[in-house]
C-alpha cells in the first residue's frame, strides 16, 4: 500500500492529487499516517508508531486506519 | 499618417504587431477575447497594438483600455461574408491589421471562408480548414470519432419532437438534449426531454442533438495545433467550480498523460490548425469520452499562459510564419478563479461606440 508518486502533501495536512485536481485536508494523525506511507513503512509499523505517539486504543485505531485507507483508495491517492 | 506610424511603434522602435481580436464579452458566460489578449500582451517576444472587434456596445472588453487599444464594431455573422469583408477592409485601411484572431463559434465559418481574401491583403489568420472545422461539428462528432478511433457518446440527430421518444428509447435515460451551437440539458424522463427540446429549439433552432449521458468527471483540454498534425501545446484542466450555465468559475491544471495523448491524437488525425478545446468526460472505469470539440480557444485560455504554455502568443507567432517548437512542460496545480468586477465608464464612451461603431 503506497501513496501514488505524484501526490503532493504538506506538513499542515494538505493533500493534492494532480491527476484529478482534488485536494483534501487531514488532521494531525492523518498527516502522520501519510508521512509514514510516504516513507513506505509497513502497516504494522504505522500502527505501532501512531499508538506510541497518541493516546489511542490499538483496536480502535486499526479500525479507523482501515477506514482512512479505504477513503484514500477511493480518492485514488493510494496505488 | 505620422500619428499612425508613431502609435504603431513600441518603445524599442520595433513595429508593433497589429492584432484584431473578437469575443470581448467578458460576462458570466464569457467569450475568450479578453483572456486571449491578456496572454498575448504578456509575451515578451513582441509588442502589439490590439484592435477589438465587437458585436455589441456593452461588451466589457471595449472599455478595458489597457487591454484593447481601439475597438470597431463588426456586423453579425448572419450578415454574411461580403458585409464582413467590407467592414474589415475599412478597418484595415486605418489600422493595417497583421493578424485576426476570431474567437466565437458562430463567426468562425465566415472567417474561414474569408481566409484567403484576408491573406491577399496582408491579414494573417491561423484557422482550421473548413473540412476540419465541419468534421468536429456536434452533428457529425460521433461519425468522426468512429472513423478516427476516438470515443464519443452515442447520439441521435432529430428534427421533430415526435422523434424524441424513439431516440431516448434507443439511448436510454438519462439523455442529454443539446443545441447545435450551445446548451445541453440532462433529462431523466420524456417530459423533461420534451421541455428541453422546445427550449433549445426556440433558442438555437434545429436540429437537436440527443446524446447518451456519460457519468464521470468533466475535464477540459486546451490544445494548439500547427496544421501539420503536431500539437504545439496541450493543457488539461478540471473545473473546480461550475456556474449554473455550466461554465468554469474556477479550474486547475492537471497532470494526466492520458488527456494529453487524447488531444495529441485529435490534433494529429485532423491536422488541426489553431486553438481548440476538447470537452472530455472520464468515467470511473477510466474511459475518456469526447463530449464536444470547440473550434477555438476557451475562455479560460489565460491559464495556459499562467501554466507556462502561452497558446495565444504561440498562435501569433505561427500566424506570422514562425516555426514554434512544441512545449514539453507546464505547471500542474495552477488555479484560475474568475471574478466579477464593476468597470465604470462614461456615457460618452457608450455613446461613441453606439453612434459611430468605434471606440
Amino acid at each position: 500500500m503506497r501513496l501514488k508518486k505524484n501526490i503532493a502533501t504538506s506538513e499542515e495536512g494538505f493533500i493534492f492529487n494532480p491527476g484529478t485536481g482534488d485536494s483534501f485536508s487531514t488532521n494531525e494523525i492523518g498527516t502522520d499516517i501519510i508521512s509514514l506511507l510516504k516513507e513506505e513503512k509497513p502497516l504494522e509499523m504505522i500502527i505501532e508508531t501512531i499508538c506510541a505517539k497518541y493516546d489511542v486504543d490499538q483496536n480502535q485505531f486499526e479500525k479507523d486506519l482501515d477506514d482512512y485507507l479505504s477513503q484514500m483508495k477511493e480518492y485514488t491517492i493510494l496505488e | 499618417m505620422m500619428e499612425n506610424q508613431l502609435t504603431n511603434s513600441g518603445p524599442s522602435g520595433n513595429k508593433k504587431i497589429v492584432i484584431a481580436v473578437t469575443a470581448l464579452n467578458a460576462i458570466d458566460s464569457p467569450g475568450p477575447g479578453v483572456a486571449v489578449i491578456r496572454a498575448i500582451r504578456e509575451c515578451p517576444d513582441f509588442e502589439v497594438r490590439i484592435i477589438g472587434l465587437s458585436y455589441e456596445s456593452l461588451e466589457p472588453g471595449l472599455y478595458m483600455h489597457d487591454i484593447v487599444d481601439k475597438t470597431y464594431q463588426i456586423p453579425y455573422p448572419s450578415s454574411g461574408t461580403d458585409t464582413l469583408m467590407g467592414r474589415l477592409l475599412h478597418i484595415h485601411e486605418i489600422e493595417h491589421i497583421d493578424i485576426i484572431i476570431p474567437n466565437f463559434d458562430a463567426e468562425l465559418f465566415n472567417f474561414i471562408k474569408l481566409r484567403d481574401k484576408l491573406e491577399e491583403i496582408g491579414i494573417h489568420t491561423f484557422l482550421p480548414e473548413l473540412a476540419q472545422f465541419e468534421a468536429r461539428d456536434k452533428i457529425k462528432l460521433y461519425e468522426f470519432g468512429k472513423k478516427h478511433g476516438l470515443v464519443i457518446p452515442k447520439d441521435k440527430i432529430i428534427h421533430q419532437v415526435k422523434d424524441l421518444a424513439d431516440a431516448a428509447e434507443q439511448l436510454g435515460y438519462p439523455i442529454v438534449v443539446k443545441g447545435k451551437f450551445y446548451d445541453a440539458i440532462v433529462s431523466n424522463t420524456f417530459e423533461q426531454a420534451q421541455k428541453a427540446f422546445y427550449k433549445i429549439q426556440a433558442k438555437w433552432g434545429l436540429p437537436i442533438i440527443v446524446q447518451e449521458f456519460i457519468n464521470g468527471t468533466e475535464i477540459n483540454v486546451a490544445a494548439l495545433g500547427d496544421g501539420e498534425g503536431n500539437a504545439i501545446s496541450v493543457i488539461p484542466m478540471r473545473k473546480l467550480y461550475i456556474t449554473d450555465k455550466g461554465k468554469a468559475w474556477a479550474g486547475i491544471t492537471l497532470d494526466d498523460a492520458s488527456f494529453i495523448e487524447l488531444a495529441r491524437k485529435f490534433v494529429k488525425v485532423t491536422k488541426w490548425r489553431g486553438g481548440c478545446e476538447l470537452e472530455i468526460m472520464q468515467t470511473v472505469d477510466g474511459e475518456s469520452y469526447i463530449l464536444e470539440v470547440n473550434p477555438r480557444f476557451p475562455a479560460w485560455i489565460y491559464l495556459t499562459a499562467a501554466a507556462g504554455q502561452n497558446q495565444p502568443a504561440s498562435l501569433v507567432k505561427m500566424a506570422l510564419g514562425e516555426k514554434v517548437e512544441p512545449f514539453t512542460d507546464y505547471e500542474v496545480g495552477k488555479i484560475f478563479i474568475r471574478y466579477a468586477w464593476d468597470l465604470i465608464t462614461d456615457i460618452r464612451e457608450f455613446q461613441k461606440i453606439s453612434g459611430t461603431g468605434e471606440l
